[in-house]
């Protein structure tokens, strides 16, 4: 017999944990599968200075620490891994998280997003050979080395400003000529010496794939066309994500760049499946904004499981494990 | 809790600990979250292998010399031996399924 659950909650970033910490407390009993990539994208950062409530910042994966420990409290009941199948064309929902199946009256999709890679074909092939998404996880291989940063955002600046510790210099490579992250950000990364920016260019080729490491960046500036080389030992590229949607493609509405499509606040294209967090957001994408709508997200899953018990009261009843 | 089954490799006794056999070392660092993410996974590995596969743990802040060696740039990554050939790189985080998979080419 599969186990049967109100709720179940597929991510583990700040709307999976506020979604789960919302339906815990509505005595939903919620089921929160925390994903390959547990605690989500605020793992991979250090400080958080946005995060209301705390006017010194948090450390990110202590502030996710924190989010898993109240949402436990609770009573959210926490499983590893990822779901490898998931079944939407029929009430209750099939989940499957390693080989083991579960029924869910309701769902919410907080999958979130992961880091763009620049679709090179080569930049996948020297990852972890000098090419990265993470500086705080591998900015720790390029002290006292040149490296570039690609890209113009907030993730940009702050990849910038915490590797120009480690390296000797930092170039910023953005293809307009006027960055897009937050002044403060800019600001901060202006002020620091060894940070440079090279404007209106795109990275077209990265050398070297033969000899397994990167020594250079083919640059290509995208007003004159003229083409240049950077020699560096590393890339870190910050170009903004894409949803994690591989798992509901074809079975939910997505838009054109494979987000959720929303209505109604978090509901979906199926009913009683909610989607909350960077996997239906790609304009606000922040930490309090993604957890914003993890709860509204319990709260619409709440809503629709009571309509459900006033229909069918005998579906809820059988729902308590 | 990390597996008893799981062993530690340092710079010194690393080439006489991968000569034998199919052996997967994961190079990882304290400071490095996706690692702590992938740990439980190797501990499984390293349960389910039981013997088939030496499942060992190195640290590259305390072992600089092995991760400059093969030419790691970014952590966790997975190395696999058999019998001191390098046989499979995998780097960043995978999905137990995956890792099996790799594995499973190389163990008997």
């Amino acid at each position: 017999m599969a186990d049967h659950r109100q709720v179940i909650i597929i991510g583990s970033g700040p709307a999976g944990l506020t979604a789960g910490l919302y339906t815990a407390r509505a005595n939903l009993k919620p089921l929160l599968v925390e994903g390959i990539e547990a605690g989500g994208q605020l793992m991979l950062t250090t400080m958080v200075e946005n995060w209301p409530g705390y006017q010194d910042g948090i450390m990110g994966p202590d502030l996710m620490k924190e989010m898993r420990a109240q949402a436990e409290r609770f009573g959210a009941e926490m499983v590893q891994g990822d779901v490898t199948a998931l079944d939407l064309s029929q009430r209750p929902f099939r989940v499957t998280v390693s080989g083991k199946e579960y029924l869910a009256d309701a769902l919410i999709l907080a999958t979130g997003a992961s880091a763009k890679w620049l679709d090179l074909g080569v930049d996948k092939k020297l990852s972890g050979r000098g090419v990265s998404t993470c500086a705080t996880c591998d900015g720790f291989f390029f002290r006292g080395r040149p490296i570039a940063v690609v890209g113009g955002g907030d993730t940009a600046m702050e990849e910038a400003i915490y590797l120009s510790k480690l390296a000797t210099a930092v170039t910023v490579i953005h293809r307009r000529d006027t960055l897009r992250a937050s002044k403060v950000m800019q600001d901060k990364a202006a002020s620091i010496a060894n940070i440079s920016f090279i404007w209106n260019t795109e990275v077209i080729d990265i050398k070297d794939v033969e000899k397994g490491e990167v020594t250079s960046l083919v640059l290509k500036n995208v007003k004159t066309g003229e083409t240049s080389e950077l020699a560096v030992d590393g890339l870190f590229i910050a170009i903004g994500h894409v949803p994690n949607t591989k798992l509901v493609a074809g079975k939910l509405l997505l838009d054109d760049n494979g987000y959720i499509v929303t209505h109604g606040g978090t509901r979906t294209s199926v009913p009683g499946v909610f989607a909350a967090g960077d996997v239906q957001d790609h304009i606000y994408r922040q930490a309090v904004t993604a957890a914003g709508s993890g709860c509204m997200a319990a709260i619409d899953a709440e809503r629709f499981l009571s309509g459900l018990a006033h229909e069918v009261p005998q579906q809820v009843g059988a729902s308590h494990a | 809790m990390a597996s008893e089954k799981i062993k530690t490799f340092t710079d010194t006794d690393f080439d006489s600990s991968i000569k034998d056999g199919v052996v997967l070392v994961d190079f990882w660092a304290e400071w490095c979250a996706p690692c702590r993410r992938l740990a439980p996974t190797v501990d499984q590995l390293a349960e389910d292998y039981n013997g088939k596969l030496t499942v060992a743990k190195m640290n590259i802040d305390e072992n600089p010399n092995t991760p400059t060696r093969f030419m790691i740039r970014g952590i966790p990554t997975l190395l696999l031996f058999k019998n001191g050939e390098l046989k499979e790189t995998i780097v960043g985080l995978a999905a137990k399924d995956d890792l099996v998979r790799v594995i499973d080419k190389h163990v008997a």
